[in-house]
């Protein structure tokens, strides 16, 4: 059964219709990357499946929860304690960081584990640590997030995604606030996860890291899935061609 | 020449009713400009109207007014303040007006990611207040708080117009006593050593919240 279900999801601001009607799956255990040029929608489809914004329609199942009320018309959410259990089986990783600046790399980390899900802080302590280390980040517990590069932050930002166990781990263009030579560090960390088959879904303008760590590619091109498939039929195989008109930017 | 060992003790008397004023201010007006802060930002135009029409009041008259309009006005429906809470209450409500627009702008200043991030993580609306928010507010505000409570110190004068017997109005008295200016000057000492102090104070706070930016 999926781990995550997409249906037929709207989304308009105004008389602007982001998110026209999408629909997919993931399997646990797959990654999948979203690519298309900016305004496609794709950073909105994961603020509504993370729900950072409401939708207008359509309705997600998150590990067999509907965040919506099924059949309901006009659309009506779910209870909130549904909500929050979804919420709390996602992570998502912002483009920004979003750490919290006056707390340490260990207390960003720690902060949620302790104080929503009730766990050990001792323990807590422990796994953030283990967490830091295996992310190169040895001897930073007690750095504030202004002593840190962005690559940095960004691998303290994902450790705290991880922190909450998430069933799902959702990336908005994670390396797009990064300088290019340290975007290597975060596309290896997330290539890692994956090779652990942690499920995850990945907005991201990396066409090459978007082919390799994938194993599904979803094209989205004014508020439409215009081509989704494997990352071979997708950058190899497809004869789209608004899909080649863009790849074709990208490889210049 | 007035004679510094006889001023000092009354001056120093004064001064106390002036700490009082001062004291209890920043005690009632900090806390209260922090609600009325959050009721201007309410969605809630039956909160945030009203609030805002108090803002606008109590900036755009004069704190002296306030004073003479609390005392006498209270006089007249029967509740009859005494002189000194009714100058408490007066600075109170100016003071926790100016306070809310400086709490008003330091809360709106924390970016949106920020909440986004605790929301993420599962925080409630409470925990994200008071351990994401209002933490970064406060590095935020101490500069304008800063401001604010050197005026609040010189302000106080103002309490003599209901007859209070603060600093100023005692080192007034003492200048008619003694035909001379000298008490007045003493009294300025005062008001500039303890703002020297509050100053050096900030400055401490400032550089303590410097640990981050």
């Amino acid at each position: 059964m999926a781990i995550l279900e997409v249906k037929h999801l709207k989304k308009s601001f105004g008389s602007n219709h982001v998110l026209k009607d999408i629909s997919f799956e993931l399997e646990k255990g797959e990654v999948l990357s979203i690519i298309g040029p900016s305004g496609s929608g794709k950073s909105t489809l994961l603020r509504c499946i993370t729900q950072l914004e409401t939708m207008d329609a359509g309705d997600v199942q998150v590990n067999g929860l509907n965040m919506v009320v099924p059949g309901s018309n006009p659309l009506k959410y779910a209870p909130a304690k549904t909500l929050r259990d979804i919420r709390l089986s996602t992570g998502l990783v912002f483009q920004n960081f979003n750490l919290f600046p006056h707390l340490t790399a260990l207390q960003n980390i720690t902060l949620a584990p302790i104080r929503v899900l009730n766990e050990d802080r001792t323990q807590t302590r422990e796994f953030a640590k283990m967490l830091l280390a295996k992310f190169g980040l040895e001897g930073k517990e007690n750095a504030y997030p202004c002593e840190l590069s962005g690559g940095q932050q960004q691998r303290v930002s994902i450790a705290r995604a991880l922190a909450m166990k998430p069933k799902i781990l959702f990336f908005d263009e994670p390396t797009s606030a990064l300088d290019p030579e340290l975007t290597g560090e975060v596309l290896k960390i997330i290539k890692r996860l994956a090779n652990h088959h942690m499920t995850m879904v990945i907005v991201t303008h990396e066409m090459a890291f978007a082919r390799d760590v994938a194993h599904k590619v979803i094209f989205m091109d004014q508020g439409v899935i215009v081509e989704q498939g494997s990352p071979n039929y997708v950058f190899n195989e497809s004869n789209n061609e608004r899909l080649a008109s863009f790849l074709a930017r990208f490889n210049g | 020449m007035a004679d510094l060992t006889s001023l000092l003790p009354i001056l120093g008397e004064g001064f106390l009713t002036t700490l009082a004023i001062f004291g209890l201010t920043l005690l009632f007006s900090i806390p209260l400009g922090l609600i009325i802060a959050l009721g201007k930002m309410s969605k809630f135009k039956f909160i945030s109207l009203p609030v805002s029409f108090y803002i606008s009041v109590m900036r755009g008259t004069p704190l002296l007014l306030q004073i003479v309009a609390i005392y006498f006005g209270s006089a007249y429906l029967g509740w009859n303040f005494d002189r000194f809470p009714a100058v408490v209450v007066a600075f109170s409500i100016n003071y926790a007006a100016y306070f809310a627009e400086i709490f008003r702008g330091g809360i709106q200043a924390i970016p949106r990611g920020q909440y986004e991030a605790a929301a993420m993580l599962g925080l409630t609306k409470r925990q994200t207040f008071y351990r994401i928010i209002l933490p970064q507010v406060a590095k935020h505000i101490v500069p304008a708080s800063a401001n604010e409570v050197i005026t609040l110190i010189k302000d106080t004068s103002l309490a003599q117009v209901i007859a209070v017997t603060e600093l100023f109005s005692l080192a007034k008295k003492q200048q008619a006593a003694y035909a001379s200016i000298y008490p007045l000057f003493v009294a300025g000492i005062f008001y500039y050593v303890a703002n020297l102090l509050l100053s050096c104070l900030f400055a401490y706070v400032e550089k303590k919240l410097n640990y981050y930016k």
